[in-house]
């Protein structure tokens, strides 16, 4: 396992905020504040893991034998949503102070599309590149590819894990530098939107620097 | 009153709510497929297929759907209609399904399908929700195409695949330049839309100002009468 490898790609190189476009809803509408980016950021990493530990099986163990794979969106959103359910029902219980400060962004993290994204991305590498009826060849594949790599569980989770912190990691950048600009006295037409795409495009190049490098 | 209301489901659609530049839904395939006009094309018209589905099955199913479970339920029918057009698009154009086939499926996630299915479809009779869908997604098809042809010309020097010319700059293809893309045009948008509004609010007072004057001098006019009607 290529583990200095996945985790320049998720955190900087393949950053799916930055470089996959995976995941901007939150990116925009939740960045304002440092405190509720750290949040959803955390919560987006939890469900992304747990969506890899549970979707990569079902779709390795159930899907593919049975041969509807082609069911495979309807089966992960619903998975999805159903994860996200009991997740919040889990810390509701079990850790009450944990839920109050991610539970408001967890029911959000159902139509992330990072989230759908990465059991999409796990789950297309771990089937045979040659396969008939599954050649992804997108860019995201691309960039497995280029690691000369099919996915074991373990990779999958582990990916996800740092794809999560890699979305973390933007959020909060985003978050501070928002902080920032808003205190400058910017044209009116720019204000609110237009000026953090700005802002996330300076971020993009900077973060288009590891992607050289790997 | 069918004509008053297709004309505010057509400018809500394709103005006032543009999806993409007013409302800033459905982000990701819009910053993704931007750089080549074709692939943002073939994504609108996608995305245009599933909302009006969606809208129209759901619609019908308004009163079937129990309140509490109607986001599942809405989830459900437009993964099976997103599912449609994924298969569609591998059978028929396989080399754009490999291009844009991860945004396709994602296409389930995305936040305006699901917001007009809640904020519209869900509440509102068959017809108008097919309507709404169409020209929302007609809006959504416009403005992405049109970034799709911007980030085309100025970082690939081509338009829709052919070539125009050999000058290229490479910041417009890249993710850095598709984020500066987005917020130019958001901003564009804005102002030009704040400016017709201000004009329509400017001629309506007139007119109001000028129905005004005539009923100020009407009043002196027969004020007058009346005045030497008395003598």
């Amino acid at each position: 396992m290529d583990v200095f490898g996945i985790i320049v790609a998720a955190l900087f190189a393949n950053n799916f905020v930055l470089s996959q476009f995976l995941g901007i809803c939150p990116f925009l509408g939740v960045s304002k504040k440092t405190n509720s980016a750290l949040g959803m950021g955390l919560a987006v990493t939890a469900v992304m893991v747990i969506t890899c530990v549970v979707t990569y099986p079902i779709y390795v163990f159930v899907l593919m034998p049975l041969g509807i794979e082609y069911l495979n969106i309807i089966v992960f959103i619903l998975v999805i949503a159903s994860l996200v359910q009991i997740l919040e029902m889990v810390l509701k219980k079990f850790s009450p102070g944990l839920y109050s400060s991610l539970g408001i962004y967890l029911p959000l993290v159902t139509t992330n599309c990072a989230i759908l994204g990465i059991a999409k991305v796990v789950t297309a590498t771990a089937v045979d590149m040659d396969s008939a009826h599954f050649v992804f060849k997108n860019v995201i594949f691309g960039k497995f590819v280029q690691f000369g790599m099919q996915m074991s569980l373990g990779e999958a989770v582990f990916s996800g894990l740092f794809y999560g912190l890699g979305f973390t990691l933007a959020i909060v950048l985003l978050s501070g530098l928002r902080q920032k600009v808003d205190k400058l006295n910017i044209a009116k037409p720019l204000r609110g939107f237009p000026i953090t795409m700005i802002t996330a495009c300076f971020m993009a190049m900077a973060f288009y620097i590891f992607s050289l490098m790997a | 009153m069918f004509k008053d209301k297709l004309k505010n489901i057509a400018l809500d659609g394709t103005v006032r709510q543009n999806p993409t530049f007013r409302l800033v839904l459905g982000t990701c395939p819009t910053l993704a497929l931007t750089s080549m006009a074709l692939d943002s094309l073939v994504m609108g018209i996608a995305v245009t297929f599933v909302l009006i589905c969606s809208n129209v099955i759901i619609s019908l199913l308004r009163n079937i759907i129990p309140d509490r479970v109607r986001i599942p339920c809405f989830i459900v029918i437009i993964a099976t209609f997103v599912t449609i057009v994924c298969m569609f698009m591998e059978a028929v154009l396989p080399a754009l399904y490999e291009s844009i086939g991860m945004f396709l499926s994602l296409i389930v996630v995305n936040c305006i399908i699901l917001g007009r299915a809640e904020s519209y479809a869900s509440h509102n009779p068959v017809g108008y929700s097919a309507l709404d869908g169409l020209f929302m997604g007609l809006g959504f098809t416009v403005s992405i195409t049109l970034m799709g042809i911007v980030r085309e010309i100025l970082g690939k020097g081509s338009l829709f695949g052919a070539e125009l010319w050999s000058f290229k700059i490479g910041f417009f293809a890249s993710s850095a330049g598709a984020f500066l893309t987005y917020g130019l045009f958001i901003a564009i948008f804005n102002v030009c839309y704040n400016a017709v509004d201000r004009k329509l609010k400017h001629k309506h007072a007139v007119k109001e100002t000028d129905a005004h004057a005539e009923a100020v001098a009407e009043a002196q006019a027969e004020a007058a009468v009346t005045a030497k009607e008395a003598e």
